[in-house]
């Protein structure tokens, strides 16, 4: 019968956790190096549209975001269902732009004012009619540069 | 000798890293955004518009209800990439404005070489979004695919197309010496086929 008795002694040791730390501190240094905080909450649905034939929008100091879309659930009660901009934090209406546009050029050094790209995020839904006064207000101010910010895919998606 | 001091006890440590992962983790958004780039037209008019023959434009237009209207004739959206290269690439002209590089079936009804032929996109106030930039993003694709064949034809030795060139050239690894290589060859293909393609202001609903 004592055959199948255990063993008291002598049983697998403690898998050792002292490398522990170490391991969730290289972690730690990764994503500290590749992260890019968030600086603006969305107000908007932004679903971008798919496209294929696009460029990188690399050196975010460079790139002035303007948002547009529907307002998203939480505020669509208070600002309805049409279409809407924003900029930083805030909805904006279209007069708005050109003076958003001015400030963000004023505040970035000197040497990036004349390279300056304005991405328009703006969800697929949107009518156009929307997006031609951003661009009219855009070449009011001098802003011809833009980048339709789109998502990585076919056109067939799009619909 | 210095007295011997207690040590610290290190195992919060592991929490403590824990909770700076986290953190780091949900704030993170490692992803770079990318695009259609596009330049719009300076806001003076010009005092008199160059005139151009009606043979050289191709004009794209969108209408309200998302329907593709390329030269006054419907089309699906999938043909419009193939419509835009016969265009562009014709060189129909003769005499100075012939086109040396240019494959297409030289029809005199259409352009006469890339560098005059001009792409007109025009949308409604109530086009979505989402189908003018498929329309944009079909365009672009065909002057690349112009670009990618002479780049493939004139440069083989680079072993890559037109695109992955400029992606390269573009890319901030890229170092100064292989950039400067690449310019002049990209710049030629530009010059070859220059992206002509004007954005019109839209047409009011009710016309």
């Amino acid at each position: 019968m004592s055959k199948f008795k255990k063993k008291k002694d002598g049983g697998l040791p403690a898998i050792s956790t002292a490398s522990l730390p170490d391991i969730v501190f290289m972690l730690l240094f990764f994503f500290m190096v590749a992260t890019v905080m968030r600086d603006n909450t969305l107000m908007v649905t932004n679903t971008l549209p798919a496209a294929d034939q696009i460029k990188k929008l690399d050196k975010k100091d460079r790139v002035i975001y303007v948002y547009a879309g529907k307002p998203s659930a939480r505020y669509a009660d208070k600002y309805g269902d049409q279409p809407r901009i924003q900029l930083n934090d805030k909805f904006a209406v279209v007069g708005d732009v050109g003076a958003y546009i001015l400030s963000e050029r004023a505040s970035k050094r000197e040497e990036l004012q004349n390279v300056l790209t304005t991405a328009l995020k703006v969800d697929g839904e949107t009518n156009m009619g929307l997006i031609s006064d951003i661009k009219q207000e855009l070449r009011k101010v001098n802003a011809l540069k833009i980048n339709y910010t789109t998502r990585i895919g076919d056109y067939t998606q799009n619909n | 000798m210095a007295r011997k001091s207690p040590e610290v006890n290190a195992g919060s440590m592991a929490d403590i890293a824990f909770l700076l992962l986290i953190f780091f983790l949900v704030t993170t958004t490692i992803e770079t955004d990318s695009g259609i780039n596009r330049k719009l037209p300076p806001m003076e008019e010009l005092i008199d518009p160059p005139i151009i023959k009606e043979r050289n434009i191709f004009t794209v237009v969108v209408n309200k209800n998302n329907d593709i209207l390329v030269e006054e004739k419907p089309m699906q959206l999938r043909d419009v990439r193939q419509a835009a290269v016969d265009f562009l690439d014709n060189g129909g002209g003769i005499g100075e404005e012939a086109c040396d590089y240019c494959k297409g079936s030289k029809d005199p009804s259409s352009s006469d070489n890339p560098d005059k032929a001009i792409i007109s996109l025009k949308n409604d106030r109530e086009t979505d979004y989402k189908v003018y930039i498929s329309v944009q993003n079909e365009l672009v694709a065909a002057y690349n695919q112009l670009r990618d064949r002479e780049f493939l034809e004139l440069y083989p030795q680079q072993r890559m197309s037109y695109v992955e060139a400029d992606k390269m050239y573009s890319d901030p690894r890229t170092s100064i010496k292989v950039k400067a290589s690449l310019k002049p060859k990209l710049d030629v293909l530009k010059k070859m086929y220059p992206q002509k393609l004007s954005e019109a202001e839209p047409s009011k609903t009710n016309n």
